[in-house]
């Protein structure tokens, strides 16, 4: 393996900057991650990076890596062509803050406004729940997201057309789907699945569930199903009295 | 003079992870304006990463087991000189703190019958730790996240609190500067509470991540808190030893209860050779036993891969030290056996333990239902902290409370896996409930200005010093070679002796640290006033493993290789001397109640 490797990493603040190439020693194993720590220990002390877990769970150290949406810690370095220098940049739907660092506040503005988790009556005499495993199985898929915004990042609505004041993107379809699944849940958040996360935006690319790390069937098990609730809902209303006779 | 932003609330809450979000869900639902501030994002404190579950005598696996269970477990876990009253608390109370996440939205994975599932961990005795595969952490925060944010609470992230402001004998408020934009805030609150987490960036190996830098602690010293069990540091039996990149992350307890065997490079299952008195009768004999125990059989005892991580730690560092040790220096751990036992084991594997499989594949190119994993102790958690009463979480700060790892009392000299999430649903709530209840009764302290000037004034000196200073990732990275080197997993006088020498050094060069580049985002700048606190909580983990003359629990001596039944009497507590330097004293443990020893006797 090669000793060294070169990193063209994005520098500047608020979206002024330019890329600066930094040659770093690397080891057996590892990822972007690693290398971006040691020329921030060297050669650029104040390098603006988010990370915590270095595995993959919370979702924090999210990027651009030649050109794709990645986790820096999950992305080995030798699945990469490193006779190149690998470009690391920020993700480029959000505004810019630092270096690799955006502001991802928007997403935890657009989550807020989504209708709380809201419980039925609880049906067995303890005062809880009981579930099968099999009807939860789908709304744990959903609840493994660890909210990297990359599928956010990826999305054309957002990152092309930049319409989140009227869109919710990938993530909080997962979000609502997660909420709408959940055999405990007894709210009802269709119309605003439509109305107000603009589901029909969607236009059904998947490229979100290319890149979410955590392997989410974001458009086929959360998108498509609530797009259907929202059809029959709405759209539908012969749907709605088969509902009714069946 | 400086003129920061001011904000006012009733209970200001320092920490984001589990026990931080429960006390804010908790004051703000008491009715009281609070505020959360977090050095990360909302829903990445390190409580995200946890994995194995968290520990609840619900019985819903086994239902032999009760909350007196649960609290004898703890005890003998802690060897003792854990609070009692708040391992009685904790086991009372954890099995309405997990159904209440239940009821705002967590799913856990389930029983047959629709409840929720439990699973064996390391020391409980039955199967006790609710979980959702090996991600609960992740199910916690986000469940907390998702309330939370709905009840009113302010959320200041990527704020990191570097003072309290203290009027008297009691809290006044906090300073803290904004990391994105590094701007300074000042804030008043009648009551503030701690839960900050620990102190394992310290040191070399560890399974936790830059937050760990014992700010809490060093906050509440600073404030005349006092510290207790500061020599109790919990090294995991598992974490990742190759590739060196990933050196120390976590490898769940989760893979031994389900299964997994621990041998050495001949192939021994060497926790059999090892199995300490007071556990011999509950542990199984033979490697079918400890099977159909993981499996869920009554009748079986559990294998000895299960018991207290203190003790598998230092089996793991036993077989490397005598040459067994797999290739990288760790030893094998196996949960691809089970393919003799389960036919459709691959499958089950990725169901349990579908991050492990993730995390060897994409980290390590090992497919774990296929090939034994190799693993090593990594630095996981400090049992001691911030010293608090026992039903109110308050310090010896009037209206300065602290929960979670940054608390102490609850694990005494070794924490069992599981323990410490339900622990910081128990006691965050508990914190939060009781700083609502102070800040109702009382005014807000005063704030001095010329306390405010000094604070914002010597967090901008790293600037001043600039490209000549000392480089702050230079200086952390020598501390963790001392930590891990001379006050790691065995310890001897004279090796603690030197770290206090080199710590003292270390300091001297930490306080003409430098930076270049500009105030925002700047992670050599955070990384300079982080040092602080590392540095002077380290100095006080080695004057206390010097002082502990035994070895109990997460601290082991060489020199004093026994537990001794004197120092079985006492904690250590750490208060600021009338010199300004850390004093050590032996305070006696709290005694437990008649009802309580009976407990523990039925247990044995
Ligand atoms: C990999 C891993 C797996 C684990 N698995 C388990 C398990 O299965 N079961 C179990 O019971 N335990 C487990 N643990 C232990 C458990 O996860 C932690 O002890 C627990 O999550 C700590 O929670 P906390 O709320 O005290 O702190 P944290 O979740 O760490 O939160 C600390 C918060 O304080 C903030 N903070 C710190 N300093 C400052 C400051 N100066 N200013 C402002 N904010 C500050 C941080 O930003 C963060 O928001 C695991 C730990 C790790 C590392
Ligand atoms: S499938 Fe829909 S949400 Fe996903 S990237 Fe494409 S347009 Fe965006
Ligand atoms: S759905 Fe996947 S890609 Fe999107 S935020 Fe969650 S984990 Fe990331
Ligand atoms: S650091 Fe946590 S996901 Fe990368």
């Amino acid at each position: 393996m090669a000793e060294q490797a070169t990193f063209r990493i994005w520098r500047g603040s608020r979206g002024e900057g330019k890329f600066v190439n930094y040659t770093t020693p690397i080891t057996s194993g590892m990822v972007v991650l690693d290398a971006v720590h040691g020329i921030q220990a060297s050669d650029a002390n104040d390098l603006a990076v988010r990370w915590n877990c270095k595995a993959g769970k919370c979702g924090s150290c999210s990027a651009e890596i030649n050109g794709k949406p990645r986790l820096m810690c999950m992305t080995r370095l030798n699945t990469l062509d490193l006779t190149e220098p690998v470009t690391v940049e920020p993700m480029q739907t959000f505004p810019h803050v630092k270096d690799l660092v955006t502001d991802v506040s928007w997403n935890f503005a657009v989550k807020k406004k989504i209708q709380k988790f809201t419980p039925r009556a609880a049906d067995a005499a303890d005062g809880t729940w009981r579930v099968k495993q099999a009807d939860v199985d789908r709304p744990q898929e959903f609840r493994k997201c660890i909210e990297c915004f990359l599928c956010q990042d990826v999305c054309h609505v957002l990152r092309d057309h930049h319409l989140h004041d009227e869109f919710a993107g990938p993530r909080f379809f997962v979000y609502a789907a997660n909420l709408e699944m959940n055999p405990i849940d007894s709210g009802d958040r269709v119309k605003a699945i439509k109305e107000d996360l603009g589901i029909g935006y969607c236009n059904i690319t998947k490229c979100c569930t290319k890149v979410c790390p955590e392997e989410i069937k974001i458009t086929d098990n959360a998108i498509i199903p609530l797009k259907e609730r929202v059809v029959d809902d709405f759209f539908d209303p012969l749907g709605g009295l088969i509902k009714i006779f069946r | 003079m400086a003129d920061y932003p001011v904000h006012t609330y009733d209970v200001l809450v320092i920490g984001a992870g589990g026990a931080g979000l429960r006390a804010a869900i908790e004051a703000s639902a008491a009715g009281c304006r609070t505020a959360v501030v977090t050095k990360s994002l909302l829903g990445k404190a390190h409580t995200v990463m946890a994995e194995g579950g968290m520990a609840a005598a619900m019985g819903h696996v086994d239902d032999r087991d009760n909350w007196r269970v649960h609290f004898a477990d703890t005890m003998r876990g802690g060897q003792y000189l854990n609070n009692p009253r708040m391992a009685e608390l904790h086991a009372k109370e954890a099995p309405a703190r997990v159904r209440e996440l239940e009821a705002w939205g967590a799913i856990f994975d389930r029983t047959k019958d629709g409840r929720i599932l439990q699973r064996n961990f390391g020391g409980h005795r039955y199967p006790r730790l609710a979980h959702v595969g090996d991600r609960t952490g992740l199910e916690m925060i986000r469940t907390l996240q998702d309330h939370g944010i709905h009840q009113g609470m302010d959320v200041y992230a990527e704020h990191t609190v570097v003072k309290l402001f203290i009027d008297g004998n009691r809290v006044a408020g906090a300073f803290a500067y904004d990391r994105e934009r590094g701007r300074f805030k000042v804030f008043h609150a009648k009551a503030v509470v701690l839960a900050t987490g620990g102190v394992g960036r310290s040191f070399k190996v560890t399974s936790n991540s830059w937050e760990y830098t014992a700010d809490g602690q060093a906050l509440a010293y600073n404030a005349g808190a006092a510290l207790l069990d500061m020599e109790f540091v919990q090294f995991h039996p598992t974490g990742m030893v190759w590739p060196p990149s990933v050196k120390g992350i976590l490898v769940t307890e989760g893979v031994r209860g389900e299964g997994g065997v621990l041998k050495n490079n001949q192939g021994k299952r060497f926790m059999f050779d090892d199995i300490p008195e007071n556990y011999r009768s509950s542990t199984a004999d033979n490697p079918e036993e400890g099977w159909r125990y993981t499996q869920g059989d009554k009748s079986s005892r559990r294998p000895p891969e299960l018991l207290t991580r203190d003790h598998v730690a230092r089996c793991i560092n036993r077989e490397v030290k005598a040459g067994r040790g797999s290739p990288h220096g760790g030893v094998f751990l196996d949960i691809s056996w089970i393919k003799e036992k389960l036919p459709n084991s691959v499958e089950h594997i990725k169901k349990k333990l579908p991050s492990m499989y993730h995390q060897f594949k994409q980290l390590a190119d090992l497919d774990i239902t296929k090939e034994p994993m190799e693993v090593g102790p990594t630095t996981h958690y400090i049992m001691g902290g911030i010293q608090v009463d026992a039903d109110t979480q308050m310090t010896a700060v009037e209206g300065l409370f602290a929960a979670g790892e940054c608390a102490a009392g609850l694990h005494g000299a070794n924490r069992l896996g599981g323990n410490s999430l339900s622990d910081l649903l128990v006691f965050g709530k508990l914190a939060g409930e009781y700083a609502a209840k102070f800040a109702k009764v009382q005014a807000t302290g005063s704030v001095n200005q010329s306390e405010i000037e000094t604070a914002g004034k010597d967090a901008l000196a790293p600037f001043e010093r600039g490209a000549a200073g000392e480089n702050p990732f230079t200086i952390q990275s020598e501390l963790q070679d001392i930590m891990q080197n001379l006050v790691g997993i065995v310890r001897v006088e004279n090796e603690m002796a030197e770290a206090l020498d080199k710590i003292a050094k270390l300091r001297e060069r930490a306080a003409r640290a430098g930076i270049t580049g500009n105030i925002e985002y700047n992670t050599g700048w955070h990384t300079a006033l982080d040092l602080e606190n590392m540095l002077a909580i380290s100095e006080m983990i080695a004057l206390a493993g010097i002082e502990r003359k035994e070895s109990r629990g997460g601290h082991f001596r060489d020199d004093y290789p026994a537990k001794s039944e004197e120092w079985g009497k006492f904690n250590l507590r750490i208060v600021r001397g009338a010199d300004g330097h850390p004093k050590l004293e032996r305070v006696p443990v709290v005694p437990m109640t008649e009802e309580m020893k009976q407990i523990v006797q039925e247990n044995l």
